[in-house]
């Protein structure tokens, strides 16, 4: 049965009928092309008027297919599928081809314009009668989330979620959330206590109602779709029975093994075997480390046991596995920070007295390891001079390109909280000062008059080695003062790295379990950098905070209520559609030879072996149509890429060579060299 | 009499995410470009089967561009390594054909990368403009093909012994 084609040619005003001869196209399309059954010009099809006489053709006309040379599908192929099925034809029977952005807008001579409209549409054309109706198929959404990573953002996430009434699961690796923010002291630019703003959201989620608080886990695997994963965490033993335990610390207080807590401390105090990481922590319950109990070590001990007055302790728990099913995934882990050793040159790890931003944040913190006190490494001697050094491990091509964006207002910040502690004098060397968002100039500007002093120019080298009398025991800032262009020795007593924000050591690996990629940075990258910043390409796992890109507080917290509100939404429709575009295998053409298992990144295609062949999962399968290419039997087919589809399209498009009936057109003479191997 | 400049034309397979998006932002941007690499939208540059650009050439194509996202970038994680794969192969069969693997071209443009992506449409346009046309109707297909095959057998009649 041949097909009845409607084609549709757009002026766009004059955005394309200005360059390209529109009655023309239209003209040639319907005498020459085959099955084209009407054939209009319009100034604005994406109009509703335009749209209508879509409609009122395919209605009148019969019309079986329908092709729109417009402006690029990815503004418009929406709008002329639905006008498709206002008239009662199936969307996907539909082509459209670009002759806007793709020529009207880049040619330079309006012949060659209109010669290449015509094979564009011919190529349209061609292809559309071999289209295929396709159903979408809608599946049902879990109203079930789970949250991985207990920072700032993934807690904001976890409650906007159990306030809206749905049941959420937030896994964290470390024994208590909270993450970063829980580490520092104070937070810019208003300068509220970190602790005393994030802790009561810390207790909302340990109190809430809808907030199964998964703390000391890990992600350890996740399979299904969009509506319906399953997760399977690893609960790991924390030797404490938390139904017996009530927070009292009594243990944490009696056991005789100290370590150097690297984690939440950042090295620059202790914690013991048994511990929580902080004093807030949710949950409140300790966590003994195996790697540093004296029990594990060397079966001796067990004090923590003897003393507990709710005998909580269980030196034989073991590490529980959780399968849990879930609707959407948002990941929100986080950031860790560029090590520093990295830098021979400032001598971190080295000279005593060089610190990272974190080290300094402990410092500062009240219920920090020096109890809020600007020291020395000694503990004991306050620093007279300190220098605050910019960009180090960002902004450097040896390095990470990018700005790590936190820097200059935590340099701001860490100023200040010296100035107000001591009676230092405070340096910061910087590239350029980047406080771009609300009260942050203005915050710049107080620091500016509280004295601190600011030195434009990347620091080339931190060292103890004395030129001067007046440098010795001191640590001497080398840099390039580019304002004043003078070479500067700036002997400080003390010296603190901004560190550059990267992305979590293990980020890579934990998004291939979920199926997001990492950009080369390492960030997770987003459906669109600039309009879905919180989607990703797999649909219904969403990414929140500082794990899609350096970001302040402000800004995560943003994300995670925005990962909410998306993952709100769907729950509350009840069911997703799945796109139709998808590949299938014929099983009676498939060979079992499993090419096409190993290609799929979304693990979409099993191998039947009772029947020796491959199938592919309707719901996993995203369409990209590797697998298709790859079949060596041609047993599997692409909906709506399928290989006529896009070898009639390849015909249409040489349609000045090959002709409408495949006769072939007068070839130019060939050259002297009959090939050009 | 003045030869008409040769005009050559080049099928390009577009993958959807970056590269045709690059495409539309050239556009956008208005950065005018030669007009001879007509596109085919594909979801991904990993749909590209070799077939389809061996279809292209022996239908009359001069050359065919194939445009995805950059390796790590890929909206479907990780298809554009098997373009690379498949691309590989195929310049070796091309090879083999004695066409010139300056006709087949792969690249990578993001979809910020619309200077990037018009600049090269406009190297491979003018690549194969210097080729000339590919004539692979005229130069590789062959109209009588049992004709070869006895000339072939005659001129190497001692190196292959064949009965005949």
């Amino acid at each position: 049965m041949a097909e009845r084609i409607g084609v549709y040619v757009c002026h766009c005003g004059s955005n394309i009928a200005g360059t390209v001869d529109v009655e023309e196209v239209t003209r040639w399309a319907a005498e020459n092309l085959d099955g084209v059954t009407v054939a209009r010009e319009y100034r604005f099809l994406c109009s509703s008027l335009g749209q209508a006489m879509i409609a009122e053709d395919i209605r009148k006309h019969e019309l079986t297919r329908v092709v729109v040379a417009a402006c690029s599908p990815h503004l418009h192929e929406r709008t002329f599928r639905r006008a498709c099925e206002m008239a009662g034809l199936n969307p996907f029977l539909l082509q459209m081809t670009n002759i806007r952005e793709h020529v009207s807008w880049v040619a330079k001579h309006r012949d060659t314009a209109t010669e290449k409209v015509k094979v564009l549409v011919a190529g349209a054309v061609a292809r559309v009668a071999h289209h295929e109706p396709l159903e979408p198929t809608p599946v049902a959404v879990n109203p079930a989330t789970l949250v991985v990573g207990g920072g700032i953002s993934g807690i904001q996430a976890a409650l906007e979620l159990a306030d809206a009434g749905y049941p959420v699961y937030l896994l964290e690796r470390e024994p208590s959330i909270g993450g970063h923010m829980a580490q520092y002291d104070k937070t810019f630019p208003t300068l509220d206590c970190a602790a005393c703003i994030l802790t009561p959201k810390m207790s909302d989620v340990g109190q809430h109602d809808n907030i199964t608080l998964l703390t000391y886990s890990e992600l350890e695997e996740l399979s299904g779709s969009i509506g319906n994963f399953k997760v399977r965490v690893r609960k790991r033993a924390r030797y404490v029975d938390e139904e017996a335990c009530t927070g009292c610390g009594l243990c944490i207080d009696k056991c005789p093994r100290k370590v150097i807590d690297t984690v939440f401390e950042a090295g620059m105090g202790y914690r013991k075997a048994i511990y929580t990481p902080f004093p807030q922590a949710v949950p409140r319950i300790p966590v003994i480390d195996t790697k540093s109990c004296i029990w594990f070590e060397r079966q001796r001990c067990r004090a923590c046991e003897k003393l507990c007055p709710t005998d909580a302790i269980d030196f034989d728990q073991q590490d529980e596995i959780r399968e849990i099913e879930v609707g959407n995934v948002i990941l929100a882990t986080g950031w860790d920070l560029f090590d520093c050793r990295r830098v021979p040159q400032y001598g971190y790890g080295r000279l005593a007295n060089v610190f990272t931003s974190l080290e300094f944040e402990r410092m500062c913190n009240a219920s920090g390891p020096t109890g809020g006190r600007v020291v020395l490494r000694d503990g004991v001697t306050e620093p007279k001079s300190v220098c605050i050094v910019h960009c180090v491990g960002s902004r450097d091509a040896h390095y990470n390109k990018y700005c790590s964006g936190i820097c200059c207002m935590l340099s701001l910040k860490l100023g200040h909280l010296v100035i107000e502690k001591t009676d230092a004098k405070v340096y910061a060397c910087y590239i350029d000062m980047r406080p771009n968002k609300k009260d942050y100039e203005e915050f710049y500007q107080r620091l500016l008059e509280e004295g601190m002093l600011f030195v434009r120019g990347k620091v080339a080298e931190i060292t103890d080695v004395a030129r001067t009398p007046n440098e010795e025991g001191m640590l001497v800032v080398q840099v390039e003062d580019t304002l004043l262009g003078k070479q500067r020795r700036i002997p400080v007593d003390m010296v603190v790295l901004m560190g550059a924000i990267e992305p979590r050591r293990d980020a890579r690996e934990t998004g291939l379990k979920v199926g997001v990629s990492c950009s080369m940075a390492g960030w997770y990258i987003e459906r669109h950098p600039k309009l879905d910043p919180i989607a990703t390409m797999t649909d219904g796992v969403f990414i929140a905070g500082a794990c899609q890109g350096p970001k302040d507080i402000p800004d995560a917290v943003a994300q995670g209520a925005a990962a909410a509100a998306r993952v709100e939404g769907m729950i509350s429709r009840g069911t997703v559609l799945i796109e139709p575009v998808i590949a299938t295998i014929d099983e009676d053409k498939c060979s079992g030879c499993r090419v096409c298992n190993n290609l799929c990144p979304f693990n979409a295609i099993d191998f039947i072996e009772e029947e020796k062949v491959s199938r592919i999962n309707a719901v996993l399968c995203k369409g990209c149509g590797t697998c298709v290419a790859a079949c060596p039997s041609a047993a599997i087919a692409g909906a709506h890429f399928a290989n006529n589809q896009v070898e009639a399209e390849i015909e249409g498009l040489l349609w000045d060579v090959t002709g409408g009936d495949g006769r072939r057109a007068a070839q130019p003479e060939p050259e002297p060299a009959a090939t050009d191997a | 009499m003045e030869r008409e400049r040769f005009e050559p034309k080049i099928i390009g397979f577009f993958c959807n995410w970056c590269s045709y998006r690059a495409a539309d932002g050239a556009g956008t941007a208005r950065i005018k470009h030669s007009p001879n690499v007509r596109v085919v939208r594909l979801m991904c540059s990993g749909r590209v089967d070799p077939t389809f650009v061996l279809k292209a050439l022996s239908l009359g194509a001069d050359g065919v561009l194939i445009a995805g996202c950059h390796p790590g970038e890929c909206h479907y994680i990780e298809q554009n390594y098997k373009t690379v794969r498949r691309y590989e192969m195929l310049k070796q069969t091309l090879r083999q054909f004695g066409i010139s693997e300056r006709r087949v071209r792969l690249v990578w443009a993001s979809a910020a990368e619309a200077t990037q992506l018009a600049a090269a449409i406009d190297e491979i346009v003018e690549d194969v403009r210097t080729l000339g046309p590919l004539n692979w109707q005229s130069n590789l297909a062959e109209p009588n093909h049992l004709d070869e095959v006895e000339r072939i057998l005659h001129e190497h009649a001692e190196a292959m012994e064949v009965a005949r």
